[in-house]
C-alpha cells in the first residue's frame, strides 16, 4: 500500500442537517450547508489545486490558485472562501482557470529554490505537486530579480527547522499556531515583497519566542519550509502505523511514520477522537527516549543493593527473582508480596500484572499511580454521582459557556485539549480560575478569565463551601434538576449546611484570601452563566481533603444542574495514558476489574473459576502501605512495573527506608530509574511503539497501541509479566494481547463488546460497552445518574494538619510543565531538555527580597520532613506566602521536602501544601551529594569499564 | 507521623483513624462511628486492622475508638455511603477509577 497522506479536503467539515446540492464539472454532489466548493469537489474525488487551504483551518483565500468559474457568478471565485449553493454549477477546469493559474505559480516559483531533487521534501511537496498540477513549464520572469532565496536557516528548535527561502507566505503556519494550537507566536511580517514569517519579534528565532514546539506550524507547511529534522536526516517515511500516545491522559492518535523499522516522525492522525489531528510537543516530537544510550535491553540481577548489576540471560534473571519469592512466601507468607501496575503500560499489561500478584503471589497488595493523583476522584465521584468516570468527552468544551477550572494547568498537562478550550474561550465562552498561581490561562493571548480566584493552599474545600453558600442562598440552585434527578433529603441537608453565614465569602475570606466580591461573581458566573463545566486536576485531589473537594464540586455541578448533556459536568483532567484503564484493570488494593470489591464472593468465584486459583478476599496494602508494612518488617517483596516511586511519591526518605528494608525488589522499566537503586532485579521493558495493546484515555476511550517494532529488549512487556508468572508456576499460554483483551471481555461487564477486531474497524471506543450500549457511551447520566439518584454530600471544611509557623512560614505546592513529563525519565532522555533543564523555584518578589535571593541564585528550601537545594525564579505568578517548583529531575529531590499528610479517604499525598522556609544556598545539601553518589554506585554494571579499569555508572 | 522506630506503622494508622473519623463528623457522632468503620472495614488490610484492633482504644478520638471497637467485636457494617458500594459480579454502573 505504501505511504499516503491522510486526505486534505481543504476546509473544516460544516455541521448542518440542511444538505444542499450542486453540480460541479457535471457531477452531482450533495453536503451539508456551509460546506465549501473546494470541499464539496474534494469529497467526490475531485481535487482543484490549492496552498493556503487545509482542513484543519478555516478558508484564508491569499494563494489564488483554487479560483473556479460558476454559472451566474461574476469573475473566477476562489473555491475555498465560496459556500456551496442549491444548484449550483461549477467548473474547475477551463483554459481560463488554468491560464490563471499557471500565472499564479510562475510568480511563486520565481521566488522559490529549484533544488527539488535534493530537497527534504522532494515527492512530498504540496508547491512542487501543483506545479505539476497547473502544467508549469517555464517561468517567464527568469531568476535575476529581487528574492528571498539567501534568506537564513532558523535551526533553534531542537526537533524542526524554519528555511524562510523556500516559504511561500501561504500562513498555513501563522493560521494554525492561532487558531489550532492558540499560542499566537507566528505573524506575517512587513507587506507585500517584505512579507515574512516570524516567530514574535524580529529579534527572536523559534527557540527565543513564545513557540511551544507543538508541531502545528511543520504540518500545516505545505513546502520544505518549516520540516522535521528527522525527515531531513532520514528521509521521507515509506509506511504508517495508527498508534496512541504514551504520554498524558489525552490519549493523541499519531501516525508512526516509518522507514523500515526506522521511525521517522510521528504525525497527528486527523480522525483521532481525542485529538482531532493536533498534538503538544511530548507526543509529536519527544519519542527519542526509546534509543537514548541509557536504555537498557538486557536483564540484570544482583544480591545486594550495593553490588553493581550483572547482565543476565532471561532465563537466569527469571529464575533469581522466582527463587527469592517463593523463599519469601514460604517463609513470611503471601502477604508479603506485592507489586504496583504502570498507568504507563496497556490495559493487558496492567490486567496481567494485578493477575500475577493476585493468583500468583497470592496476595492483594497491588496498587498504581492513580494512588497519588486522581484516587480522591475514584472516592469523590462515586460517592455522590455513583461512578466516578469522567462524565463527558473532549469535544463537550465545544458546547461550554463557562468553564470552571480548579487546581489544573491544561496548557502544561494537558495541551492539546487545552487548545480545544482556548478555541471555545475565544469564540466567547467564559473563564474562571481557581489556582493559587497565575497560570497562563488567566491572561493570554486573546484569553481573559472573568474571575481568577488565587486560594491559599489547602482551602479548596473552603472556597467551594463559600460558592456554594451563594448559590443557594441567592436562588441560583437549580430546583427541577435537584428535584427530578437528586435525593432532596440530601440536598436538604446540604443546603441548610452551606447556607449558614460561616460559611459566606465574606466569613471564609482570612481563610481563603479570596476577595469576597470576587468569589461572589466567580459563583454566579457558574450558576447563571449556560451550560457551565468544570475541569479539574491535581491541585484539587492532592491534598488532605482531596476527596472531600472533588465530592464539593461535584456538590456544584448537581446544584446547578450542569450535568447530563454536552457542554456541562465535572472533569477530571487525569495525567497518565493509561490511568484510566489502570483503574478499570483492577489495580486498586481493594476490588478486581470492573470496580467489584474482593469481598464480594460471586465476582471472586466468577475469577477464581476463570483463574483456576481461590483468591484471597481481603483488601491488600495502599502503596503507602507496603512501605510502612516493609519498614515494619512484614513486606519483603515487590514488582514494579513502568513506575518510579523513589523520585514520584512523598516523603523521599521514608520511601527509601520502605525499599531498602525489602528483600526482594524488581524494577520492571526501560531505564534505572531512581527506584532500581534500591533493586535486586532489573527487567528491561519496552516502549509504546514495540507493543500491541490499548490504552484507556481521561474520556474513558479505549484505543489501540500498535508495534511499529521489535521490541529492544526482545519482549513486549505483558511478555515479561507472563515469563515470570510462569517462572512462578503459573502456566499461561497468552500469544497476543487480543487474548488478554479478551479474556477482560469476558470478566468485566464495562468491556464485555470490546475486542480487538472491534478496535480495528472502529478505532476507538468509550466504555462502557455491552448489550446496553453497543456503540459505547460518550456522555454519562444522560437521563439519570448511573445508580440512581444524585447525592449531595456535607462536606466540612477540615484545615490541612501541615501549618506554616516561624520556622516555617511559606507554602510549597508542586506541579508540571509542558516540556517534561512527571518524573522526566522519559521526556529529560530527548532534547526537550532545552526548555526545561532543571527544577525551579517561583518565589514573589517580597519574599525574594525578604531573603536577600535574586533570579537565579541557589536556595535551599526547607521542611519539617527535609531539605533540598535549587534555584530560584523571581515572579508574580505566585503569591506572597506561596512558592512553586516542578518534580521532573531527579538531583532536584523535590519530594525530601513533601509530607506523609494525604487525603483522609484514599491516602493520595498532599503534595500541594507544605510548609517550608526558603534561604540562600552555596549548592546543593549533603542528602543531594549522598544520594547521587549512592545512585551512581548503585547504577554500576559489572563488566562495563572505564579508561581507569574503574566501573563506569550506567547513566 | 510517619513510621516511629519504635511504633512502627502504628501512630500513622492512629492517625489515619482519626482522620477518617474528623471527616465524617458532619454525619453526626454515630453515624460517622458507623461511616468510619465501614471505609476501614472495606478499605484497610488485615495486618492493619489486626494492629489497630490490638492497640490502645484511648489513643483514638472519639468517634474513630468507638468504630474500632465495633470492627474488633467481628461486626461489618451496613454502607454508610456510596465509596463502600461496589459493582455486583454482571454490574456496570460503579467506578472508583482515580
Amino acid at each position: 500500500m505504501g505511504y499516503e497522506h491522510q486526505k486534505d479536503f481543504g476546509t473544516p467539515k460544516a455541521k448542518s442537517d440542511t444538505m444542499v446540492s450542486l453540480t460541479i464539472d457535471g457531477r452531482a454532489v450533495t453536503v451539508p450547508a456551509g460546506t465549501s466548493v473546494m470541499r464539496a469537489a474534494r469529497e467526490i474525488g475531485g481535487d482543484i489545486p490549492s496552498l493556503c487551504a487545509t482542513d484543519n483551518m478555516e478558508a484564508f483565500g491569499s494563494c489564488r490558485m483554487c479560483l473556479v468559474e460558476i454559472d451566474g457568478m461574476r469573475g473566477t471565485p476562489a473555491s475555498c472562501t465560496t459556500p456551496v449553493q442549491t444548484d449550483m454549477v461549477v467548473k474547475t477546469q477551463t483554459p481560463r482557470l488554468e491560464k490563471l493559474r499557471r500565472g499564479v505559480m510562475e510568480l511563486y516559483i520565481s521566488d522559490h529554490p529549484l533544488d527539488c531533487l535534493t530537497c527534504s521534501a522532494n515527492n512530498d511537496c504540496e508547491l512542487q505537486d501543483r506545479a505539476a498540477d497547473v502544467g508549469l513549464r517555464d517561468v517567464r520572469y527568469g531568476y535575476e530579480g529581487a528574492n528571498h532565496l539567501v534568506a537564513p536557516t532558523d535551526n533553534s528548535n531542537p526537533y524542526f527547522q524554519f528555511e524562510p527561502s523556500k516559504c511561500i507566505v501561504c500562513s498555513r503556519c501563522v493560521r494554525a499556531c492561532a487558531d489550532v494550537q492558540g499560542t499566537f507566536a507566528l505573524t506575517v511580517d512587513g507587506r507585500g515583497f517584505a512579507s515574512m514569517i516570524s516567530a514574535s519579534q524580529a529579534e527572536d528565532n523559534f527557540l527565543s519566542s513564545e513557540c511551544v514546539s507543538c508541531g502545528a506550524c511543520v504540518q500545516a507547511c505545505p513546502t520544505a519550509s518549516l520540516q522535521e529534522k528527522s525527515v531531513k536526516a532520514i528521509g521521507l517515511p515509506e509506511r504508517a502505523v495508527v498508534t496512541t500516545c504514551a504520554y498524558c491522559g489525552v490519549g493523541c492518535t499519531f501516525r508512526a511514520e516509518m522507514r523500515g523499522e526506522q521511525l521517522v516522525r510521528m504525525v497527528p492522525y486527523k480522525d483521532g477522537k481525542a485529538n482531532r489531528g493536533h498534538s503538544c510537543v511530548k507526543g509529536r516530537f519527544a519519542y527519542g527516549y526509546a534509543n537514548h544510550k541509557d536504555r537498557i535491553t538486557s536483564p540484570m540481577i544482583r544480591d545486594s543493593i550495593k553490588d553493581p548489576w550483572r547482565e543476565v540471560t532471561w532465563e537466569e534473571a527469571l529464575g533469581f527473582a522466582s527463587g527469592k519469592i517463593q523463599a519469601i512466601k514460604e517463609q513470611h507468607g503471601a502477604m508479603a508480596l506485592g507489586g504496583i501496575t504502570s498507568s504507563r503500560c496497556t490495559n493487558e499489561e496492567t490486567f496481567l500484572v494485578q493477575k500475577l500478584i493476585r493468583s500468583v503471589f497470592g496476595a492483594n497488595n497491588v496498587d498504581t499511580c492513580a494512588r497519588v493523583c486522581h484516587s480522591p476522584t475514584g472516592y469523590g465521584l462515586k460517592t455522590t454521582f455513583g461512578t466516578s468516570a469522567g462524565t463527558q468527552d473532549f469535544d463537550s468544551v465545544m458546547d461550554t459557556d463557562v468553564v470552571l477550572l480548579i487546581g489544573a494547568n491544561p496548557t502544561d498537562g494537558h495541551p492539546v485539549f487545552a487548545s480545544r478550550m482556548k478555541q471555545r474561550l475565544r469564540q466567547g465562552a467564559k473563564l474562571i480560575v481557581i489556582d493559587p498561581r497565575r497560570i497562563d490561562l488567566v491572561r493570554s493571548a486573546h484569553i481573559e478569565a472573568a474571575h481568577h480566584l488565587p486560594l491559599q493552599p489547602g482551602t479548596n474545600v473552603a472556597v467551594l463551601t463559600a460558592m456554594a453558600h451563594v448559590i443557594v442562598t441567592e436562588g441560583l440552585a437549580n430546583e427541577a434538576f435537584i428535584n427530578e434527578r437528586c435525593d432532596t433529603d440530601a440536598y436538604a441537608e446540604w443546603a441548610a449546611f452551606v447556607s449558614d453565614a460561616k460559611h459566606s465569602p465574606e466569613t471564609l475570606e482570612p481563610v481563603t484570601r479570596v476577595p469576597a466580591d470576587e468569589l461572589r461573581g466567580a459563583a454566579r458566573l457558574y450558576a447563571t452563566g449556560g451550560n457551565a463545566a468544570i475541569y479539574y486536576g491535581l491541585g484539587v485531589t492532592e491534598h488532605s481533603q482531596g476527596s472531600s473537594t472533588v465530592m464539593a464540586i461535584a456538590n456544584l455541578a448537581m446544584a446547578t444542574g450542569n450535568i447530563g448533556r454536552p457542554g456541562v459536568g465535572v472533569n477530571p483532567l487525569r495525567g497518565q495514558n493509561n490511568v484510566q484503564g489502570a483503574c478499570d484493570m483492577g489495580s486498586f488494593p481493594h476490588e478486581l476489574p470492573g470496580y467489584r470489591h474482593l469481598s464480594d464472593g460471586a465476582t471472586r468465584e466468577l475469577f477464581e473459576k476463570d483463574w483456576g486459583v481461590s483468591l484471597d478476599p481481603n483488601p491488600g496494602l495502599r502503596i503507602n502501605n507496603m512501605l510502612d508494612a516493609a519498614v515494619d518488617g512484614s513486606f519483603k517483596a515487590i514488582y514494579i512495573q513502568g513506575e518510579d516511586i523513589l523520585q514520584s511519591d512523598p516523603n523521599t526518605q521514608h520511601v527509601a527506608a520502605g525499599l531498602e528494608a525489602m528483600e526482594c525488589v524488581i524494577v520492571h522499566d526501560l531505564f534505572l530509574n531512581e527506584t532500581a537503586n534500591y533493586a535486586h532485579v532489573f527487567l528491561p521493558g519496552s516502549t509504546f511503539l514495540e507493543k500491541n495493546g490499548t490504552f484507556t484515555n481521561a474520556e474513558r476511550r479505549i484505543q489501540p497501541v500498535r508495534r511499529v517494532m521489535d521490541p529492544a529488549n526482545g519482549y513486549e512487556d505483558w511478555e515479561v509479566t507472563q515469563l515470570l508468572a510462569n517462572a512462578l508456576g503459573a502456566q499461561w499460554h497468552y500469544t497476543h494481547p487480543s487474548q488478554i483483551l479478551d479474556e477482560i471481555a469476558r470478566l468485566t461487564p464495562s468491556f464485555a463488546g470490546v475486542s480487538w477486531a472491534m478496535l480495528e474497524e472502529r478505532g476507538s471506543i468509550q466504555w462502557p460497552v455491552n448489550e446496553k450500549f453497543p456503540e459505547g457511551s460518550p456522555v454519562m447520566h444522560v437521563e439519570e445518574f448511573v445508580r440512581g439518584k444524585g447525592m449531595f454530600v456535607v462536606t466540612d471544611y477540615v484545615p490541612t494538619d501541615e501549618k506554616t509557623g516561624p520556622r516555617y512560614p511559606l507554602l510549597l505546592t508542586t506541579g508540571r510543565i509542558l516540556s517534561q513529563y512527571n518524573v522526566g525519565a522519559q521526556t529529560r532522555r530527548t532534547a526537550n531538555t532545552v526548555w526545561h533543564a532543571e527544577d525551579m523555584l517561583e518565589m514573589h518578589p517580597t519574599d525574594a527580597e525578604n531573603r536577600g535571593l535574586n533570579d537565579g541564585d541557589w536556595a535551599r528550601l526547607a521542611s519539617r520532613t527535609g531539605e533540598t537545594t535549587l534555584r530560584v525564579t523571581v515572579t508574580d505568578r505566585v503569591a506572597p506566602g506561596v512558592v512553586y517548583t516542578t518534580f521532573h529531575h531527579p538531583a532536584t529531590q523535590a519530594n525530601v521536602v513533601t509530607t506523609d499528610f494525604s487525603d483522609w479517604a484514599t491516602n493520595c499525598p498532599e503534595y500541594k501544601v507544605t510548609a517550608v522556609q526558603v534561604m540562600p544556598s552555596n549548592g546543593p545539601t549533603d542528602w543531594q551529594e549522598d544520594y547521587r553518589e549512592q545512585a551512581e554506585r548503585s547504577r554500576r554494571i559489572a563488566g562495563e569499564m572505564g579508561a581507569e579499569g574503574m566501573m563506569e555508572p550506567a547513566e | 507521623m510517619s513510621t516511629s522506630a519504635d511504633g512502627g506503622s502504628l501512630p500513622r494508622l492512629r492517625y489515619m483513624a482519626d482522620q477518617i473519623a474528623r471527616n465524617f463528623l458532619a454525619l453526626g457522632h454515630d453515624k460517622a462511628i458507623l461511616a468510619t468503620a465501614d471505609h476501614i472495614d472495606m478499605f484497610w488490610d488485615p495486618r492493619m486492622k489486626a494492629m489497630i484492633f490490638a492497640d490502645d482504644r484511648a489513643q483514638l478520638g472519639p468517634v474513630a475508638g468507638p468504630a474500632i471497637d465495633y470492627l474488633a467485636s467481628g461486626l461489618h457494617p451496613e454502607h454508610q455511603t456510596r465509596a463502600t458500594e461496589f459493582n455486583k459480579a454482571g454490574e456496570v454502573g460503579h467506578s472508583d477509577a482515580g
